[in-house]
């Protein structure tokens, strides 16, 4: 087996951190505005259990940072005190709250690309890897089941929802290549089985989104130009809003704590 | 056709051996939409081994207003409460 960087290993991790870790921050937008009390709670425990396992992966990444670079960051440190293009979160995840479709939708297709990535990782030769995908695998079983039925729900509800839901695909599907896409220096970690290789879950997602979007009565979107760069830092407008709303506290006032 | 979903009664069940526990009701426009509430509602903190969800409409229930012709008969039968024998420590959910 090659040498693995720890560099590489640290990309890798900020890479699975940080797409939980801003889809919680949209997430939590919705406290207090879900359709239902129910949903209202359903969306902000999603929430929650992708902010737990950002942390763990922040853990973990950190303890890697100190490896090579002496003194790793912690969590705080990675989530709080990171500009926008360090961020290695996928652009699918930063899209806006849109309407409840809008948001159903994004969730849906992250989550039914983080239950393969997961199960992949959970095999992965580091072991402490292997162990937090294991866990967040559990959780992610059922964030999928529940997003999937709100894509069958609303797709195959009333005209207007069928609509809204259908749009809402629409203007989503080009963030899902990149899901797809080996970031830098992914490849090599890949082939030496630390982390999942992304390209093969394209068949499988696609299998499953296309069931899914079948059942709904939607169609699914023709091919588009599929939007790129998240994995490298190149964001879409919308994440410096999440980073300000996110980031205020610990920028404006240094080190605070509770 | 109500435009609000119906209400359910939730009972979750905390461990094997033990009846399941009215814990309160939610709306959900059916039966799994049910569950999954009930799961995110009422069970946060890893409280259970299963669910059972009951339309609310499908209980019968007596009025409290009915509590005297009910109840208050067995209350001169004290030979029917069971408080006349020792319990060991040991057993509990008895």
């Amino acid at each position: 087996m090659s040498p693995v960087s720890d560099r590489a290993l640290f990309d890798a991790l900020l890479r699975l951190a940080d797409s939980p870790l801003v889809l919680a921050q949209r997430l939590g937008a919705w406290v207090g505005k879900g359709p239902i009390l129910e949903e209202d709670l359903a969306l902000t425990n999603v929430g929650l259990d992708l902010l737990g396992q950002a942390r763990l992966w922040f853990a973990y990444a950190g303890e890697v940072e100190a490896r090579y670079a002496g003194e790793g960051r912690d969590e705080d440190q990675l989530a709080y005190l990171r500009d926008g293009n360090a961020f290695r979160n996928l652009l699918l995840v930063e899209q806006p709250n849109g309407n409840f479709a809008d948001t159903m939708a994004r969730q849906f297709l992250f989550d039914a690309w983080h239950e393969l990535a997961l199960s992949e990782l959970a095999r992965s030769r580091d072991a402490r890897i292997a162990e937090i995908a294991a866990k967040s695998a559990k959780e992610v079983a059922y964030h999928v089941e529940r997003s999937a039925d709100w894509v069958i729900r609303l797709g195959d509800g009333t005209p207007e929802s069928h609509a809204k839901m259908q749009a809402a695909i629409e203007a989503l599907w080009m963030y899902t290549g990149e899901m797809f896409v080996a970031g830098a220096n992914e490849s090599s970690l890949a082939e030496a089985g630390i982390v999942a290789d992304v390209r093969a879950l394209a068949t499988p997602w696609r299998k499953h989104v296309g069931a899914v979007l079948a059942e709904a009565t939607l169609a699914v979107p023709a091919d588009v130009h599929m939007q790129n760069g998240g994995k490298e830092g190149v964001h879409t407008e919308h994440l410096g809003y999440v980073l300000a709303e996110m980031q205020f506290l610990q920028r404006a006032y240094p080190n605070a704590l509770w | 056709m109500s435009s609000e979903w119906p209400l359910w009664e939730i009972f979750i069940r905390s461990q094997h051996g033990l009846a399941h526990k009215h814990v309160g009701s939610l709306h959900a426009a059916d039966p799994a939409m049910a569950i999954k509430n009930a799961r995110d509602v009422y069970t946060r903190r890893n409280e259970g081994v299963s669910i059972w969800a009951v339309r609310s409409s499908d209980i019968a229930a007596s009025s409290p207003g009915d509590k005297e012709a009910l109840f208050e008969p067995a209350n001169s039968k004290v030979y029917r409460h069971p408080t006349f024998f020792p319990m060991p420590d040991e057993v509990k959910h008895l």
